[in-house]
């Protein structure tokens, strides 16, 4: 277990260190992305590993992206202040659409619809706005004067951005593992397994996965402010919808939602494969990456439900057992 | 003279547990052949082994020579076995024509679909009267009548009857085995398994008692009728 | 005050009608999804994104290979019947053991795949047919003959499912395999095959949809993002599976929609419609028969 730490420790000793010793700004800009949408996956994961399937987080990276962007532009307020209201605003609806489900036991299919519906119309809403949002066209955050960069949140260094980028990404990996730790995690399993029999032990199945998606959808949205803080660029389509709620239940998936790093090995995979697509095929590779994307979930849901470091993990504990024995119960991404 | 369906030391179960054990019988064509034994004895596993449901572990079942086990299950009607499951399984929300249409689902019954309509509604006239009812609204005793109507609607040579009697009044489950006597006159074969021994014992030639996944006695119906344990573990006498 | 009053009657009048003639649409697509998801017990995602790759086949023969509109429709139908029943046999088949929510996530795979290679087969550029069908009016109040048409062919395609499902062999059968899927075998019902034929139907229902959106709509890769999502609600509400409810629920939503955008942008109509559902499952969590599995 000391053994563990200590190379937990090293490990991050090493990632702080890394951008004073490498500093080519193109590899720092594809490892900030990372770490900020390892974060992302994580606070998709932390209700995706207990069988709540989201496709509604798209929306709540939208929010958390465009409320602190346009309080900034609109109001002038600073995002210091803005990205906590943007994730207030994201926990809200979070709350006023989650409560109903939850209470009347909205689960498996519907669940996933509903939550699937909240992130297209949140997309809607953004293109629907246009004279404020900018519309389909994106937005970007009006700059700082200089001097004002840190009221402002905006950074020209990448090296910066990194670590703030690596901070939050730690941070989300704490609250995964308090989460790990604590007793949600318990009833949350107990509700996984058997809601009525939960219950019956005397879970408030209602108040727990309420508390479990309000910290999701509050981490996703802060997930989104940063993103658009460091990009200086939003786009409807770049981080809220289907179709980025997709993504994210994608990388977790290749990546496995139940290991703390799963999510952050799908954000590397993805991320790499995107980048390496995008070079090789230059401006042709519009909507190359989003086909490899689709063909490896479908493989992957059909052949390594697991996710690759879960899989291997797996092979690691036992390995006499195959990964995808007749015997052995297929483990469900998510339980009904 | 061979049988008609032979099931030869047939091992079957639900993942690991086991349920029959070496099990073999036979069904000569024209008889009523009887499955007696206690609740859980595998009575139901065997109805199922036999229509392909499941698929049995070991061992061989033939339908008048045709490999039964190699036969896809939903092939298996073709071979003229119909099977009326436990607690009847009709669909419920579909109308008793619909419920008799789905009996006649295979092509080649499809074919005589009027003729086997016609010979249902003989045998349950009842049935016509409710056509346009949903089946899941019936009383017990027409819902048996359903379902036994539907399996034979696929024109089959023989029929698997579940507890036909399961759930139903003492007057009513008379007349299903009033039912099976005249099922039995129009030519089929019959093999009927059941745990209410004393009314089975009338209407079939010959039975097997069936316990805790074994066979352990057979006989003709009368045999087994004047035998001690029978009579002390079944009859109450 | 008098004439405003009368003139806002006549908008609105005219704002309900084409509620319904949107509604026949929705209704189109929301009885797809039911069916497939009755009989399968699993969700398209991907089901809007179908209908777009239909919609681009209705663009390519047409304004291409100069196809006339009723030579083309049929072969779009036939094209996208196979693509679901692909589908099928693709994705779905290998997962009917997995969990449900396996299935699901796996068409949202579909989803990708299917807007990504209509980015790259056809670009992001607006498409459309370029035909442009004449306006009915009637009195003060305009109706295009595209809503009409399309509101006429989607109920004859809704009567035509009707039809196959009360009057044949297999239709019984996929409307009993809901019912009792472990019992096929002994109808000799091969459950495979009907799963094959629902999700062809399925298919061929997003085909139809597509012959007739695209008459009103510009086809795009993203175009399924503007219709799916509403369908999903349509599907939720109405009860999954239960053909009545998608039936009522879809012009329930289409009226949202329609009068919606009477005040303001199609959007606004969208999110109306979304904020009625969610009031909706405070009310009526079962959905709007409460009858659900």
């Amino acid at each position: 277990m000391n053994r563990q730490a200590a190379g937990a420790i090293i490990g991050l000793l090493a990632l702080v260190a890394l951008p004073f010793v490498h500093r080519d700004p193109y590899h720092l800009h594809v490892l900030v992305l990372i770490l900020i949408w390892s974060f992302a996956y994580t606070s998709w994961s932390i209700m995706g590993r207990f069988g709540l399937v989201s496709l509604g987080h798209g929306g709540f990276m939208g929010i958390g992206a465009y409320v602190t962007a346009l309080l900034w532009n609109h109001l002038g307020v600073s995002p210091w202040i803005g990205i906590p209201l943007a994730m207030a605003t994201a926990g809200v609806l979070a709350l006023i659409v989650a409560y109903p489900c939850f209470r009347f036991r909205i689960t498996g299919h519907y669940f996933v619809l509903v939550t699937l519906a909240l992130s297209g119309i949140v997309l809607q809403v953004i293109t629907a706005t246009r004279d404020y949002t900018g519309g389909s066209l994106g937005y970007t955050p009006q700059r700082a004067p200089s001097g004002k960069g840190l009221l402002a949140l905006q950074f020209d260094d990448k090296t910066t951005w990194y670590l703030i980028a690596l901070a939050i990404w730690v941070a989300g990996l704490v609250i995964w593992r308090a989460i790990d730790r604590s007793m949600i995690r318990h009833a949350m399993e107990a509700i996984s397994e058997d809601e009525d029999a939960a219950a019956a032990a005397g879970v408030n199945v209602t108040a727990e996965k309420l508390k479990i998606t309000l910290i999701s959808a509050l981490m996703t949205a802060l997930a989104g402010a940063l993103y658009c803080q460091y990009q200086m660029f939003i786009s409807p389509d770049t981080v809220s919808g289907i179709a980025v709620s997709l993504q994210m239940v994608f990388a977790a998936i290749v990546g496995g939602v139940y290991v703390a790093l799963g999510p952050t090995v799908g954000a590397v995979i993805t991320i790499v494969l995107a980048e390496v697509l995008r070079i090789s095929f230059g401006t042709k590779a519009v909507g190359w990456d989003n086909l490899v994307y689709g063909v490896l979930l479908v493989l992957f849901i059909i052949f390594l439900p697991k996710g690759i470091l879960g899989s291997v993990i797996d092979r690691i504990k036992s390995p006499r057992k195959p990964s995808r024995g007749h015997e052995q119960q297929i483990v469900p991404i998510a339980r009904r | 003279m061979t049988g008609m369906l032979e099931l030869k030391s047939i091992d079957a179960g639900y993942g690991s547990f086991q349920a029959l054990f070496d099990v073999s019988l036979n069904v000569r064509a024209g008889e009523a052949v009887g499955v007696i034994g206690p609740n859980g004895a595998g009575k139901t596993t065997l109805m199922r082994v036999i229509s392909g449901l499941i698929r049995p572990t070991q061992g061989t079942i033939a339908m008048e020579g045709t490999d039964v086990v190699a036969t896809p299950p939903h092939r298996i009607v073709s071979l003229g076995i119909a099977h009326v499951p436990e607690n009847r399984r009709l669909f419920p929300r579909l109308t008793v024509a619909d419920n008799l249409k789905m009996g006649a689902y295979m092509p080649g019954a499809r074919a005589h679909y009027a003729e086997r309509l016609e010979f249902v509604f003989e045998l349950f006239p009842r049935l016509k009267e409710r056509l346009q009812q949903m089946a899941g609204t019936m009383s017990g005793g027409e819902q048996q009548m359903c379902a036994i109507g539907r399996a034979l609607m696929s024109n089959p040579k023989l029929l698997l009857l579940d507890e036909p009697s399961a759930g139903l009044a003492p007057v009513v489950v008379q007349q299903v085995f009033e039912l099976v006597k005249r099922i039995r006159a129009s030519g089929l074969t019959v093999l009927i398994v059941e745990q209410n021994v004393q009314q089975v014992l009338r209407v079939v030639d010959r039975a097997y008692l069936l316990e805790a996944g074994s066979i352990r006695a057979a006989g003709s119906a009368a045999e087994l009728a004047a035998s001690d344990t029978i009579k002390q573990a079944y009859l109450g006498v | 005050m008098q004439s405003f009053l009368g003139i806002f009657d006549i908008y609105l009048l005219e704002a309900v009608i084409n509620g319904i003639l949107l509604g026949g649409v929705l209704a189109l697509l929301a009885l797809g999804l039911n069916l497939i998801f009755g009989v399968i017990d699993v969700t398209w995602i991907c089901y809007a994104e179908l209908v777009m790759i239909g919609m681009y086949g209705m663009y390519y023969l047409v304004q291409v290979f100069h196809l006339p509109y009723w030579a083309a429709a049929p072969l779009v139908i036939l094209l996208v019947a196979l693509l679901g029943a692909a589908l099928h046999f693709l994705v779905i088949a290998p997962l009917l053991t997995a969990p449900p929510i396996n299935q699901l996530l796996a068409t949202g795979g579909v989803l990708f795949i299917l807007q990504s290679f209509a980015t790259v087969a056809f670009g992001i550029d607006f498409r459309n047919l370029g035909i442009r069908l004449p306006v009915l009016a009637l009195g003060e109040m305009n109706f295009s003959y595209a809503r009409l048409l399309s509101f006429g062919a989607a109920l004859a395609g809704m009567i035509g499912v009707y039809l196959f499902l009360t009057r044949t062999f297999t239709g019984t059968a996929i409307r009993a395999i809901a019912q009792d899927r472990q019992i096929m075998p002994l109808m000799g019902v091969d459950p495979k095959r009907i799963y094959l034929v629902t999700s062809a139907i399925g298919g061929g229902l997003a085909g139809l949809a597509a012959c007739l959106l695209v008459l009103q709509y510009d086809v795009h890769p993203f175009v399924g993002l503007s219709f799916g999502p509403i369908t999903f609600l349509i599907c939720v509400l109405g009860g999954l599976g239960n053909f009545i409810g998608g039936f009522i629920a879809a012009f329930v939503f289409a009226e949202i929609i329609s009068l919606g955008g009477l005040f303001s942008d199609l959007e606004w109509g969208y999110v109306l419609a979304f904020a009625f559902f969610i009031v909706m499952m405070f009310i009526r969590p079962a959905g709007l028969l409460s009858r659900r599995a």
